[in-house]
C-alpha cells in the first residue's frame, strides 16, 4: 500500500483504540485521582462489561441492534454495582491503603476471571454489531491526467468503527461535563483535592469513594461494550486495558482529565503510526520505549504540572 | 541477647531448619522447597528496592530474565559451562538493573512504577523478537549434560536442593547485613522521607542506584539459578506476571522484613498447590485467600509477627 | 455446565482412591472396580492429565479434557489395561511452562502415576519435558509442536498422537503452490509456533517453485490487525494465515474487512478458527478459501465408521459442536491426538506387560517399537506411521475448502508427503 493511504488507514486504527482506551483510563483515572489507589482489578471490570454485553445480547434475540443497545445500558449498570459492593465490603475496610489494596484488588483480579471461567467459559464470543458496513475510502493522486480520486486497495474501515469513535467522544463530554458543572462534580474533585478538608466540610467522603469507583467501573465496561462488536468478549481480556490504561493515566498527568485524553490518542495514535515504518514487533518495542522514556524526561506526565 | 544477635540467631536457624528438612521431605515437598528457595531469593531481592527502599518496580521480570537468558543464551550459543554461565548471568543483571537505574531513578512514585513496566515490557518483546536466537516464547532446553557444575550434576534432586539452599542462604544473609549497616538504615530513611535525608547531606541518588542494583541482580542470580536447576528458559518468565508476583509474595509476606519473602513465596505456593488438590477452581480460592487476607493481615504475615510478637524483627 | 460435572467425576474418583488405598477391604467392596476380577490388578493406572483448565489455552484444554474423559471411558468398557481400570489424575497447568514443570513433579512424586499426558502449548511441553526425563516418567505430548522431533527434549518425551507442524506445514506447499498461487504471502504470530510455519512453508513453497513474498508477524496478544495488513504486497496471489489465541476471530474478520470484495486466494491453518464457529458475523467472505484441518470438522460425505464412532463418543455434532450446546465449537483438528495417544500407550502398555512404574522404561522402548498404526478406532483420524527414532508419528492432512459455511474436504495428503529426514534418535540416549 502507498504511503499516504497507509499512514490514514493506521490513524484510523489508532483512533478507535484511542477512543475505548479514553474511556477506560478515564475511569481508572478518577478512581486514582480521586481515591490514590491503584486499581488493578480496572481491566476485570472491563472484561466483565464485554461478558455481560454478549449475555444481554444473546439473550434479547431479534435485530442485534436491540440486544446491543440493551447491553449498553445494562453492562456498565451492573459492573458500577459489582464495583460498589466491592468498594464497600472490601477498599472501605482496608482504609484505601495503597499496598494493601493492590493485594486485594489482586485477589478480586483472580475471583472473578475465575467465576467467568466457571460460568462464561473459556471461548471468545463475539456480539454482533447493530450496523457494520464497510467504507471504502478514496484517496488523491497526481497521475498523467492531473489530480485523481481512486480507491486504494485495503483502504476502508466500517461505520460501526467511526460510531465507536463518535459514541466515546460523547460519553467523554459528558464525563467532562459531570465533573465541570455538577454539584456532584464538584464534591469529587474537593475530594480529591484534599480529602480530609472534604470531611471537615461535611461531604460524606465514603459515599463519594463508592460513587468514583461504581462510576469508574462503569466506564470501563462502557468502552468494553464499544469494543466488543470489533473484538470479542474473552475471561483474559482485561490485561491489556488495564496495563493501558494505567500507563495512560500517567503519562496524561495525574488527575488530569483533559491530560488523560489526550494521552489515550498519543498511545493510540502512536501505536497504529509507529506500525507503518516497521516490523510489527519491533513497532511494538519502540512504541512502549517511547512512552518510558516520556516519563523518563517528563515523570509528572505530558500535562500534568505538578510531580506525581 | 541483642536483637542483632537474635535475628542472626533467627535467620540462621531458618537456614539450618531448611538443610535438615532436606532429610525428612518426602520426594514432592524436597522439589517444591527447592523451587520456592530460588523464587524466595528474587522476592528478598525485590524487597530490597521495595520494602526497603520504598520504590516499588513493576519491572522486575526485566532482571530475572536477564539473568536467566545472560546464563541460557551462553550456555546454548556459546558452549559456556555452568559457572562461567552464571557469572554471564549475573553481570547481565548488574548491567541491565545498572542502565535501567540510571533512567527509572529520574523518575519516583507512579512514574517509577510505569518506566519499569515499560522497560520490562520492551525487554520482553525484544526476547521474542530475536526469536532466532531465543526460540521466542517457547524457550529452549538446558540439557541435563549441561548442568553440571564442577562435576555435580544440578538435575539431581539433592543437588538441586543443595544448590538452592545455597544460593537462598547467601541472598537472605546479603539482605540481613544489608539492613543492618548504615546503608540499609539510610535506605529506610530514604523510604520513610526522602527530602529529609538529603537535607541531611547524605547522596540519596546514589543509595537508591546502589539498591537498585543490587536488588536487580539478586534477581537475575536467581532467574539464573533456576534455569539452570529446572533445565528451562522461556519468554514467559519475562512477562508482566512475574513482574507482579514478587510483589504479591513481598506484600503478603511482610514488606520490609528479611524474612518476609520467603514466607510469603512459601504461603504462595502451597496456596496454588492445595487449593487446585481441592477444586479446579482454585484461583477462587487464592483470590478470596488474598482479600482475607488484606483485611486481617495489613502488613503482612511477617509484618503482622513483628507488630504482635517480635518487635525486633528485622 | 459439562467441565464441572467432569471434574467432579475426577476428584471424587480420586476421593475413592484414598479410600480404597485406607482401607483394608480393598477392591471387592468398590463397585467401580469390581468386574476387574484379579486382586492384585484392581490397582488402577494413573495416567497424570496435564490440562490447560486456565489461561490462553482454556478453549483448548476443555475439549482436551472431554477428549480424554470418553476414550477412557471406552478403554475401561473393554476391560482397561492389562486388565487394569484407567484412572485419569487431572491437574491444571496454567497454560504456564513453570507451573507445568511442577506439575510433572506432582505427577511423578505425589500422585504416583504411571505416566504424564495431555500437553499443548508447545511452550509448556518444553518447560515441563526436562523435568519428566528426569523423574523418568513416561511423557506423551499433543501439542503437534516439532519440540520433539527435533531433538531438543529427550527419551521420556513422546508425541505418538498427532502429527508436527514441520510436517503440516509442508505437505501444504504443493497444493497451494499448484491450485492456489505461487506467490505467497504469510501472516503468523511473532512466537516459535509462528517461526516453525514461517521458516518449513517458506523452504516448502521455494521447493515447489513458488515464493514467498512477505512474511508478517504479528506481535503476541495483540487484539487489532488492520494497521499489519497494508505490509501485504498488492502482487500477493495467496494470502497463508495462522493465528492462536483468544482474538484469532477478530483477526480474520478484520482480514475481511480489510480485503474487502477484492481478496486474493486464502489459504489458513484452522488454527485462526480453532474453537470458532464457521458462522459467526463478518466470517462470510471466507466462502472460497482453504483451511488446513488435522481432522475434518464438518461431517463429509464420505465419513468413516471410526470417525462416527469417534465422534458420538465424545459428543460432537456433524458441525463439530458439543451435542449439548451448538454454540459450543471443538477443537476437532487437534482433539483426537488426545484419543490416539491413549490407544497408543494401551497397546505399548499390553506390549510391554506394563505392571507399574519400575516398567516405564520398558514402556518407552515399546513404544519407540511401534510402526504402523491402521486406520481404525483406535485412529480415527486416519492411518499414521510411527517414528521410533524421532518419537514422532506421521499422517495424513487435510484441505477444506469453505462452501457456505461448510467446511468441505478437497484433498488429503498422502503420509509420505509429510516426511522428513530424522534430525534425532532419541533411541541412542540412555533410559
Amino acid at each position: 500500500m502507498d504511503f499516504g493511504p497507509y499512514i490514514l488507514l493506521a490513524s484510523l486504527e489508532g483512533a478507535v483504540t484511542a477512543a475505548v482506551l479514553a474511556l477506560t483510563a478515564v475511569g481508572l483515572s478518577l478512581v486514582f485521582g480521586v481515591m490514590r489507589v491503584v486499581n488493578i482489578a480496572h481491566g476485570e471490570f472491563f472484561m466483565l462489561g464485554a461478558v455481560i454485553a454478549w449475555w444481554v445480547a444473546q439473550s434479547m434475540g431479534g435485530h442485534p441492534a436491540v440486544g446491543f443497545a440493551a447491553a449498553l445500558v445494562i453492562a456498565p449498570l451492573a459492573v458500577a454495582a459489582i464495583a460498589v459492593a466491592a468498594d464497600m465490603t472490601i477498599l472501605k475496610r482496608l482504609d484505601y491503603d495503597p499496598e494493601r489494596t493492590i493485594v486485594a484488588t489482586i485477589g478480586l483480579l483472580y475471583i472473578i476471571q475465575q467465576v467467568t471461567l466457571m460460568t462464561y467459559g473459556p471461548d471468545a464470543r463475539p456480539v454482533e454489531a447493530p450496523f457494520d458496513t464497510r467504507l471504502a475510502i478514496p484517496w488523491i493522486e497526481r497521475g498523467e491526467g492531473g489530480w485523481q480520486l481512486y480507491w486504494p486497495w485495503g483502504l476502508g474501515t466500517t461505520s460501526y468503527k467511526l460510531a465507536v469513535i463518535g459514541a466515546a467522544g460523547a460519553v467523554l463530554i459528558g464525563v467532562w461535563l459531570l465533573m465541570s458543572r455538577t454539584r456532584i462534580g464538584l464534591v469529587m474533585r474537593a475530594t480529591q483535592m484534599d480529602r480530609d478538608m472534604a470531611l471537615a466540610f461535611a461531604i460524606p467522603v465514603e459515599k463519594v469513594y463508592a460513587l468514583v469507583f461504581g462510576l469508574g467501573a462503569g466506564l470501563a465496561a462502557l468502552g468494553a461494550v464499544l469494543i466488543v462488536p470489533i473484538q470479542q468478549a474473552h475471561y483474559l481480556m482485561g490485561a491489556d486495558p488495564l496495563l493501558l490504561s494505567f500507563i495512560v493515566v500517567i503519562i496524561g498527568g495525574l488527575g488530569s482529565l483533559p491530560g488523560t485524553v489526550l494521552a489515550a490518542v498519543f498511545i493510540g495514535l502512536s501505536d497504529g503510526i509507529i506500525s507503518v515504518f516497521f516490523s510489527p514487533t519491533l513497532a511494538k518495542i519502540l512504541a512502549t520505549l517511547l512512552v518510558g522514556m516520556v516519563l523518563v524526561f517528563r515523570p509528572q506526565g505530558l500535562f500534568g504540572s505538578r510531580a506525581a | 541477647m541483642s536483637a542483632a544477635r537474635r535475628s542472626l540467631a533467627l535467620h540462621g536457624g531458618l537456614i539450618a531448619l531448611l538443610f535438615a528438612l532436606q532429610f525428612v521431605l518426602p520426594d514432592y515437598h524436597h522439589g517444591n522447597l527447592a523451587r520456592i528457595m530460588v523464587l524466595a531469593s528474587y522476592a528478598v531481592g525485590y524487597n530490597i528496592l521495595f520494602g526497603y527502599t520504598g520504590l516499588l518496580s513493576l519491572g522486575h521480570a526485566l532482571f530475572f530474565a536477564a539473568g536467566m537468558y545472560g546464563m541460557g543464551l551462553t550456555i546454548q550459543h556459546l558452549g559456556f559451562t555452568p559457572a562461567p554461565a552464571l557469572v554471564a548471568g549475573l553481570v547481565t543483571g548488574i548491567v541491565v538493573s545498572a542502565g535501567l537505574a540510571l533512567l527509572a531513578l529520574r523518575t519516583s512514585g507512579v512514574a517509577f512504577m510505569i518506566v519499569t513496566l515499560m522497560f520490562a515490557q520492551a525487554g520482553y518483546l525484544t526476547i521474542l523478537y530475536f526469536g532466532e536466537y531465543t526460540r521466542g516464547d517457547e524457550g529452549f532446553v538446558i540439557q541435563q549434560a549441561e548442568r553440571v557444575l564442577w562435576g555435580i550434576d544440578l538435575s539431581d534432586p539433592t543437588n538441586r536442593y543443595f544448590a538452592a539452599l545455597i544460593l537462598f542462604a547467601i541472598c537472605l544473609m546479603t539482605c540481613l547485613h544489608l539492613v543492618q549497616r548504615p546503608f540499609g538504615k539510610t535506605l529506610v530513611a530514604v523510604r520513610e522521607n526522602e527530602e529529609r535525608v538529603r537535607m541531611l547531606g547524605y547522596d540519596t541518588f546514589a543509595h537508591k542506584l546502589g539498591a537498585m542494583i543490587v536488588s536487580g541482580t539478586i534477581s537475575a542470580a536467581a532467574g539464573a539459578v533456576y534455569g539452570l536447576l529446572f533445565g528451562y528458559v522461556g519468554a514467559s518468565f519475562a512477562s508482566v506476571q512475574y513482574s507482579i508476583f514478587p510483589l504479591l509474595w513481598v506484600l503478603l509476606g511482610g514488606a520490609g522484613t528479611v524474612l518476609g519473602p520467603f514466607i510469603g513465596t512459601l504461603f504462595m505456593f502451597y496456596l496454588i498447590d492445595f487449593s487446585s488438590g481441592i477444586t479446579t477452581a482454585y484461583m477462587l480460592i487464592a483470590g478470596v485467600a488474598l482479600v482475607v487476607l488484606t483485611l486481617f493481615a495489613p502488613q503482612g504475615l511477617t509484618g503482622e509477627l513483628r507488630r504482635r510478637l517480635w518487635r525486633w524483627l528485622p | 455446565m459439562t467441565e464441572n460435572s467432569s471434574t467432579r467425576t475426577t476428584t471424587s474418583r480420586r476421593g475413592a482412591i484414598r479410600t480404597l488405598a485406607g482401607a483394608a477391604a480393598g477392591a471387592a467392596t468398590m463397585p467401580l472396580w469390581a468386574r476387574y476380577t484379579h486382586a492384585q490388578s484392581a490397582e488402577p493406572i494413573r495416567i497424570g492429565f496435564q490440562v490447560h483448565r486456565t489461561g490462553i489455552g482454556a478453549a483448548y484444554g476443555r475439549w482436551y479434557d472431554r477428549t480424554t474423559q470418553a476414550a477412557v471411558k471406552l478403554i475401561n468398557e473393554g476391560g482397561g489395561i492389562n486388565g487394569r481400570p484407567v484412572e485419569i489424575v487431572a491437574e491444571d497447568d496454567g497454560t504456564d511452562p513453570k507451573r507445568g514443570a511442577e506439575v510433572v513433579e506432582k505427577f511423578a512424586n505425589q500422585h504416583g502415576c504411571d505416566i504424564g499426558f495431555g500437553t499443548l502449548f508447545s511452550h509448556v511441553v518444553i518447560g515441563s519435558a526436562p523435568r519428566a526425563g528426569e523423574l523418568k516418567l513416561p511423557y506423551f505430548v499433543v501439542s503437534e509442536g516439532h519440540h520433539v522431533a527435533s531433538g531438543m527434549l529427550n527419551r521420556y518425551t513422546l508425541q505418538p498422537g498427532i502429527t508436527d507442524v514441520k510436517s503440516q506445514v509442508q505437505a501444504m506447499a504443493p497444493y497451494v503452490t499448484q491450485n492456489l498461487g505461487k506467490k505467497v504471502t504469510m501472516v503468523f504470530p511473532d512466537f516459535a509456533f509462528g517461526h516453525d510455519h514461517r521458516d518449513f512453508f517458506t523452504e516448502a513453497v521455494k521447493r515447489e517453485g513458488g515464493e514467498v513474498l512477505a512474511h508478517i508477524a504479528i506481535p503476541p496478544a495483540e487484539t487489532s490487525f488492520t494497521k499489519y495488513f497494508p505490509k501485504i504486497p498488492r502482487e500477493t496471489e495467496v494470502l497463508y494465515h495462522v493465528m492462536v489465541g483468544p482474538a484469532v476471530l477478530t483477526f480474520v474478520k478484520e482480514l475481511g474487512e480489510f480485503f474487502g470484495p477484492q481478496r486474493p486466494e486464502m489459504f489458513g491453518f484452522i488454527d485462526s478458527l480453532e474453537a470458532v464457529a464457521m458462522d459467526s458475523p463478518g466470517l462470510e467472505y471466507l466462502d472460497g478459501t482453504y483451511f488446513w484441518e488435522g481432522m475434518p470438522r464438518h461431517v463429509q460425505a464420505d465419513q468413516s465408521d471410526h470417525d462416527k464412532f469417534y465422534r458420538d463418543a465424545v459428543g460432537v455434532d456433524d458441525r463439530g459442536a458439543s451435542v449439548s450446546d451448538p454454540t459450543d465449537i471443538s477443537t476437532y483438528a487437534h482433539m483426537f491426538g488426545c484419543w490416539e495417544t491413549l490407544h497408543v500407550v494401551k497397546e505399548a502398555m499390553e506390549t510391554a506387560g506394563y505392571a507399574g512404574p519400575g516398567d516405564r522404561a520398558a514402556l518407552v522402548e515399546a513404544v519407540e517399537a511401534m510402526t504402523d498404526m491402521p486406520h481404525s478406532r483406535a485412529h480415527p483420524q486416519g492411518a499414521k506411521v510411527f517414528n521410533g527414532k524421532t518419537h514422532q508419528v506421521f499422517g495424513h492432512q487435510y484441505i477444506s475448502r469453505v462452501e457456505d459455511g461448510r467446511l468441505v474436504k478437497v484433498h488429503t495428503t498422502s503420509i509420505e508427503d509429510t516426511y522428513y529426514p530424522d534430525e534425532v534418535d532419541y533411541t541412542t540416549r540412555a533410559l
